[in-house]
């Protein structure tokens, strides 16, 4: 693929979930807020695969557009929030503060990324990133840590029941 | 291909509104989604490290960063639940057992 046509395909996944990541933060209901969460998820994978993470993209959108975003859906239902619940969101100094302080890590950020700019990309494999190089790595490289995740996934599968749950 | 910078000014972007996000909004279950957002953001820039390098450890912590974040979300959504229960709100800034004066 021609290096314009990958910058096009950038731009066309970066614009909405610019847009949609700026959603959740304009939105005052929660459905709203997951919704644009949702999209800015799908358009997120689109940018691992221009990235050859091809496995990470669709990770992404199983677990996090899927499941991650069913839970965060799930307990919206749960709690049934009236419009008095949820109460206008009022522009408070404090509020105003944190969006300078947002500003301010945007523009550090960038400028580190500009004054740091690595050089072209190396040239990858042709397996980069598919199912068998990421399975590969995880378990010889990564092997104590992938299992050090089954139990913390374990872990917070118990402490979610036991926080959520009345009586035990 | 897309120069790096490209990708880490996009995540450098994402991670700012979750970074705004977490502290402006009043709604604990909207803060727990940037919070999702700051770690999608650090994710982006793993995987365009690891693109750069051509090395796959990128795509492993990458992974690790997604099982993290359901843990996260899991026990956080239960954390959510169990405050409304006991107080009928989900505002940040009306739990305050624990604050100073």
């Amino acid at each position: 693929m021609g290096n314009t046509a990958e910058t096009v395909l950038f731009w066309v996944f970066a614009i909405p979930l610019m847009a949609s990541a700026a959603g959740v933060l304009a939105a005052r209901s929660p459905v709203h807020a997951a919704m644009s969460l949702v999209s800015a998820f799908f358009w997120l994978a689109g940018i691992y695969v221009l990235l050859t993470a091809h496995l990470l993209a669709f990770v992404q959108i199983i677990v996090y557009a899927g499941a991650i975003m069913v839970l965060f859906l799930f307990v919206v239902m749960l709690l049934s929030l009236t419009d008095a619940e949820l109460g206008l969101e009022k522009i408070t100094a404090l509020k105003v503060v944190g969006i300078v302080a947002s500003a301010g890590i945007l523009g550090l950020l960038v400028t580190a990324v500009l004054q740091g700019a690595p050089s072209g990309a190396r040239p990858v494999p042709a397996d980069f990133g598919t199912v068998r190089a990421v399975g590969k790595i995880l378990f010889t490289q990564y092997l104590l840590p992938i299992e050090a995740t089954s139990v913390l996934l374990l872990v917070a599968i118990v402490g979610a029941v036991v926080v959520a749950k009345e009586k035990i | 291909m897309v120069p790096t910078t490209h990708f880490l000014g996009l995540a450098a972007f994402l991670f700012a509104i979750g970074f705004a996000g977490v502290l402006v909004k009043k709604n604990a279950i909207i803060v727990f989604m940037c919070i999702e957002l700051m770690l999608n953001a650090a994710n982006l820039t793993f995987l365009a490290f690891a693109r750069q390098q051509a090395t796959m450890s990128g795509h492993a912590i990458a992974f690790f960063v997604i099982a993290v974040a359901a843990a996260e979300a899991a026990v956080g959504l239960a954390i959510v639940m169990a405050v409304f229960r006991s107080r009928a709100t989900v505002a940040v800034d009306e739990v305050e057992v624990l604050r100073d004066a």
